[in-house]
């Protein structure tokens, strides 16, 4: 088909890409530009896309206003385990969904799509009131426990694919040589389902790092908070904030993120499409 | 298991083992409950209890004397013209952000379908706003809209085109300034859906059409779209939800400011629960929200319904 564009239909595609790229990238080009300037050029009347004097100042300022390593370690150990955690119960209910056809499994797929509706506020007034009474508030174990359900739907959705990806013929196969269900699952459909398995825990991690509202109204004091969180306090009561040390935060705190996603990038995808094309 | 035997054919259609179904039954609820109990304890529950809230007088420091007031936090909803304000904002925000990211992405899936140069580029760039923290975006773009060191004024001041100005707290570029943010944000999960879309349909159809001398716009009108239509409804409805409920986004960059001009439903129920500890009203407010919702993704879903009866 491409043989038959013409060349002027190229050029235009040429150009609308490159709007496309300018569109996506400068934005982040600046939050870095930004992050590695120094406080001198940051208060010039022009400002320039690359830095005059490059230095890691805002990076050394932003770890001294703010708490940032117990942040990023309080929002390290929430991700891991709610990414643990999410996958470890998800796979074996994904497991059922995706090889029983049950009233429950067309109950559970049912609330997989509800729960993409709800407004958390109906969900975090009631959650922060149980959490309060069980002395859960301010605390990460709390927090994970939202995480973990919050992460589930997704999660399941991205297991069950992966799961129906595993031929039902082979489980079979093992079984007809004599192979009982648990040896199955152990030595047939773990090791095929493991690489989607991980995929799901990483992105369950991401999103739990990158989560900003029930952190917000569950942790309280600034040695609990997690970076999100911490990365606000930032930015004044005015709106007022030191740009550079500003930057330089908001930088590191996706560096994690963004290298994990671009490493699992294709099997999201792949699991999100399956589900978006299918339903 | 006696029952296993009185039909015997039905049991091997079933799972081609005839294994025994209550035992089959046991081990699936076995491996469903792990994640059964804390579905049911931490999402189902509190959604019950907050439609329960919703019908209380709650309140932050005093939930102990908390009293049903039956539908009182609903009128006084209807009469609230601050929440019906930002409900606006929010369907205007929705709107403004769902449609124009629609067609964009769609835009940017058709050129990354084709065979053009900086596709991996672009793909790799798409990833970003994907994989940020929303806090960061807002922040990012802060730092863009700042109206002294930011580089959107710099550029039109370059451009000659002006002084630029501060568009996050003037009162009538605050809603369209986070609408820009909010495209950015949500175009990437928008364009690779759609690109799987594409990539699902049968080539050779393209090319039938193509050697029947119809011109890119037909080809798009009669081949492209009516494969991609059921992709396109879906992240449609649910980028609609998702933003009509967003949050984090929103309150870094304005906190709902200049003047509530960008206060989304969500950032006024934040508040009027958090802030103010109106429990049982914000609770209310979440009723509200899910109510539309629900209307509007039902007559999504009828139209959908619709669209597949012709195709």
């Amino acid at each position: 088909m491409s043989t038959r564009t013409g060349r002027a239909t190229r050029t235009g595609q040429y150009l609308a890409l490159t709007g496309y790229l300018v569109f996506l990238a400068f934005p982040f080009l600046w939050l870095i530009s930004t992050a590695f300037k120094p406080a001198r050029e940051l208060g010039s009347l022009h400002p320039t896309w690359i830095p005059d004097h490059p230095t890691l100042d805002n990076f050394r300022q932003a770890f001294d206003e703010q708490p940032l390593l117990q942040a990023a370690a309080n929002s390290a150990l929430a991700a891991v385990s709610a990414g643990v955690i999410c996958v470890a119960i998800a796979t074996p209910m994904a497991y059922v969904m995706a090889r029983h056809r049950s009233k429950l499994s067309a109950a559970a797929t049912g609330w997989v799509v509800i729960s993409q509706a709800f407004p958390f506020v109906l969900l975090i007034i009631p959650l922060f009131l149980v959490l309060k009474n069980l002395q859960l508030i301010n605390s990460l174990a709390g927090l994970i426990m939202v995480y973990v359900v919050w992460s589930l739907p997704f999660a399941l959705w991205m297991l069950v694919g992966y799961v129906r990806a595993v031929p039902a013929e082979l489980e079979e196969a093992a079984s007809v040589d004599g192979a009982g269900r648990l040896r199955t699952l152990v030595s047939v459909t773990a090791p095929l389902l493991a690489p989607g398995i991980v995929a799901t825990a990483l992105f369950a991690f991401i999103t739990a790092w990158n989560e900003f509202f029930f952190a917000l109204v569950l942790l309280k004091t600034p040695e609990k908070q997690t970076l999100p969180v911490v990365l606000t306090h930032f930015i004044g009561a005015e709106g007022a904030a030191d740009l550079g040390p500003l930057a330089a935060a908001a930088f590191l705190a996706t560096l994690p993120s963004l290298l994990l996603f671009a490493f699992i990038q294709r099997r999201i995808t792949g699991g999100m499409l399956a589900g978006a094309v299918k339903s | 298991m006696a029952s296993v035997r009185g039909r015997p054919g039905q049991r091997r259609r079933d799972d081609g083992r005839g294994g025994a179904r209550a035992a089959r039954d046991r081990a699936a609820w076995f491996l469903v409950l792990p994640a059964l109990v804390p579905i049911l304890v931490l999402s189902v529950g509190p959604l019950l209890y907050g439609i329960g809230l919703a019908f209380t007088d709650a309140q932050s420091g005093r939930t102990r004397s908390t009293q049903w007031i039956g539908a009182l936090n609903f009128q006084d909803l209807v009469h609230d013209t601050l929440f019906w304000d930002s409900f606006r904002i929010g369907l205007v925000w929705a709107v403004g952000v769902t449609v124009p990211q629609f067609v964009l992405a769609l835009g940017l899936a058709l050129l990354l379908n084709e065979n053009l140069r900086m596709r991996w580029l672009a793909r790799a760039l798409a990833i970003i706003p994907w994989a940020m923290p929303e806090v960061v975006v807002g922040i990012m773009w802060r730092l863009v809209y700042n109206p002294d060191a930011g580089i959107l004024n710099e550029t039109i001041h370059d451009l000659g085109l002006g002084d630029g100005r501060d568009w996050l707290t003037g009162f009538g570029t605050a809603l369209p300034a986070v609408i820009v943010v909010g495209i950015w944000a949500g175009m990437p999960q928008s364009t690779v859906a759609l690109l799987a879309g594409l990539q699902n349909t049968p080539h050779e159809l393209h090319e039938a059409a193509a050697l029947d001398g119809a011109g890119a716009w037909r080809r798009f009108r009669t081949v492209t779209w009516p494969a991609l239509k059921p992709v396109a409804l879906s992240i449609t409805a649910l980028n609609f939800i998702w933003n009509f409920n967003s949050f984090a986004l929103v309150y870094v960059l304005t906190s709902g400011g200049p003047g509530g001009r960008t206060r989304l439903p969500m950032l006024f129920a934040y508040e009027e629960a958090f802030r103010y500890g109106q429990f049982g009203y914000a609770a209310a407010m979440g009723c509200v929200m899910v109510a539309v919702i629900s209307v509007i993704l039902a007559v999504f879903l009828a139209g959908r319904l619709r669209g597949g009866d012709d195709t």
